[in-house]
């Protein structure tokens, strides 16, 4: 399958601290590919280079054939890519139907209706409170906010920071089969998680990174049946 | 009717405080920080209408276009050269290197336009033509027998300020560009993921604290006609106390907090003491922040994690 984003042996530095070490990854179309490792593995890194907002020092970024190494973040959502941030990153004091607006920012003119029913679709909770503000909206309603404003600008691939992070079990659950209904409908997804059990059943392949590099790969199913998996990220 | 008098000035100078006040408030509310050269905006706004009027004998509305128009680019031009290359500055650089301007720009005016002071034109007045061919110049409107008197610079300056808040608070609220300019005051990082262009954001709202700025010292100088290269920094510092004090980062608030600042120093200076007037502003001030610190209107910031 063709390969929508690849990413070739990129290096990234926090001042003297080199955080990734010579990463290379590929997502085709239509897949979900995570990105697992324990805290400060890299994973975020990885991710925000890719969203333009750290750069590598080497290799490339190259998303539909283009590379993104010289692109400022703002203009990666008009080329297709869309990032939900760790934390969600929702705006508090705007309300909810003004956060999915904003999703649309790019756009000419005002958001589609088509749209916005589109998202309201697949979160009916957030249609429910489209007029209040999204800081009185809980952790897990804010998250699916955050998906749903990214969804806004129909990206080619949807990167997901730590999507179940600080939310209850029933609600990561939740999270879940709703990467997997957007994953049904065509939707290419880079995932990042920390919760490996997870990602790794919905995900098509998976990268193992461990400080800054990539230790293992393979389809979901490989990775969680291996025993060094189990051992390192799955409790044994 | 005394009363009445001073409550009007005091809204009319109130009105001026508030409009200077909206430029310091979108600034920090967006650029999070203090730009304090935005007072000597207001003298630049003054000189260039003053300039276009007396020396190019141009009409009033062409001349305050005019001081919109420079000051506008003035202050694009200097939030692109002063401030842009300090984004990841701390914040103290940032304030110093506002001071910086101000001086800058008033030692400026100073080398320009000398420090002789200038009559600013009337431009709210009234030409009545008597039958008898004679001309009259009306500059106030009297009701109940003279007893309380209305220049039109007040009402000008009162409609003006209605007119700017309506607008901007439109602007904010419903356009695109205003919400981008909210998410880009809640989380510039979340807005760049949007597809905003941050540093257009904050160049635009530079753009319009300034061209307000630019209002406010026509309406300033209309009122207290005496034009000097220090004229802004006075009301520039009150104007700030006023955004501080309607809580900074807030519209309405700014609105509020001008209003306020304007009717409290009215009456001071009527009824308790023209020399204590400012002091007790001050006052009121340091009390209402005491009682509440985020302003009258200000967010006390609560997050959810």
């Amino acid at each position: 399958m063709e390969a929508i984003l690849k990413v070739e042996d990129i290096n990234v530095y926090y001042g003297s601290i080199h955080a990734i070490k010579g990463v290379s990854f590929e997502v085709a179309k239509g897949e979900i590919v995570t990105l697992i490792g324990a805290n400060g593995a890299g994973k975020s890194t990885t991710l925000n280079t890719v969203a333009g907002l750290l750069r590598s020092k080497t290799g490339s970024v190259t998303f539909r054939g283009e590379d993104l190494g010289k692109v400022p973040p703002h203009k990666m959502v008009a080329k297709g890519l869309a990032m939900v941030p760790e934390g969600r990153r929702v705006f508090l004091q705007m309300t909810t139907q003004e956060n999915l607006e904003m999703g649309a920012y790019t756009q000419k003119g005002k958001p589609s209706e088509t749209d916005l029913e589109m998202v309201y679709e697949q979160f009916p909770r957030l249609k429910e409170r489209r007029k209040q503000v999204a800081g009185t909206l809980s952790g897990g309603e804010q998250q699916m906010l955050a998906m749903g404003r990214a969804l806004m600008s129909h990206p080619q691939l949807l990167m997901l920071d730590e999507p179940s992070m600080g939310l209850a079990p029933i609600l990561v659950e939740q999270i879940f089969e709703i990467i997997q209904k957007l994953h049904k409908n065509g939707t290419t997804i880079l995932l990042v998680e920390q919760n490996a059990q997870a990602a790794l059943s919905v995900a098509d392949r998976g990268y193992v990174l461990e400080t800054g590099k990539v230790v293992t790969s393979g389809s979901g199913e490989e990775l969680l049946a291996s025993p060094a998996i189990k051992k390192a990220y799955l409790g044994g | 009717m005394n009363f009445l008098n001073f409550l009007i000035s005091g809204i009319s100078l109130g009105s001026i405080y508030a409009i200077i006040a909206l430029g310091y408030t979108m600034v920090y509310g967006i650029a999070k920080m203090l730009n304090f050269a935005h007072g000597d905006v207001i003298m630049v706004g003054a000189y260039i209408c003053f300039f276009a009027a007396s020396s190019f004998g141009l009409p009033p509305a062409l001349g305050i276009l005019a001081a919109i128009a420079v000051c506008t680019v003035l202050g694009m031009v200097v939030e692109r050269l002063a401030y842009k290359p300090l984004r990841q500055a701390p914040s103290l650089a940032v304030l110093i290197t506002a001071i910086g301007v101000s001086y800058f720009l008033q030692n400026s005016a100073l080398l320009l336009w000398s420090s002789t002071p200038k009559m600013f034109p009337a431009f709210f007045v009234l030409k009545e033509t008597a039958a008898d061919g004679k001309e009259t110049v009306r500059n106030s409107l009297q009701l109940f027998d003279g007893r309380l008197t209305i220049s039109f610079v007040t009402i000008v300056t009162i409609v003006t300020c209605l007119v700017i808040m309506a607008g901007l608070t439109m602007f904010i609220s419903h356009t695109k560009m205003g919400k981008a300019m909210r998410a880009c005051s809640e989380d510039k990082g979340a807005a760049q993921l949007m597809g905003i262009n941050v540093d257009g954001t904050i160049s635009m709202t530079f753009a319009i604290g300034s061209g307000l700025a630019a209002v406010a010292g026509v309406l300033l100088c209309s009122a207290y006609p005496t034009l000097v290269p220090t004229t802004g920094s006075m009301p520039g510092i009150k104007a700030f106390t006023a955004a501080v004090f309607g809580g900074i980062g807030s519209i309405p608030g700014a609105f509020l907090g001008g209003l306020l600042l304007g009717v409290i120093e009215t009456f001071a200076k009527a009824y308790i003491s023209m020399q204590l007037s400012d002091a007790i502003v001050f006052a009121v001030l340091i009390i209402v922040l005491l009682v509440k610190p985020a302003g009258l209107l200000g967010r006390q910031i609560r997050e959810k994690v």
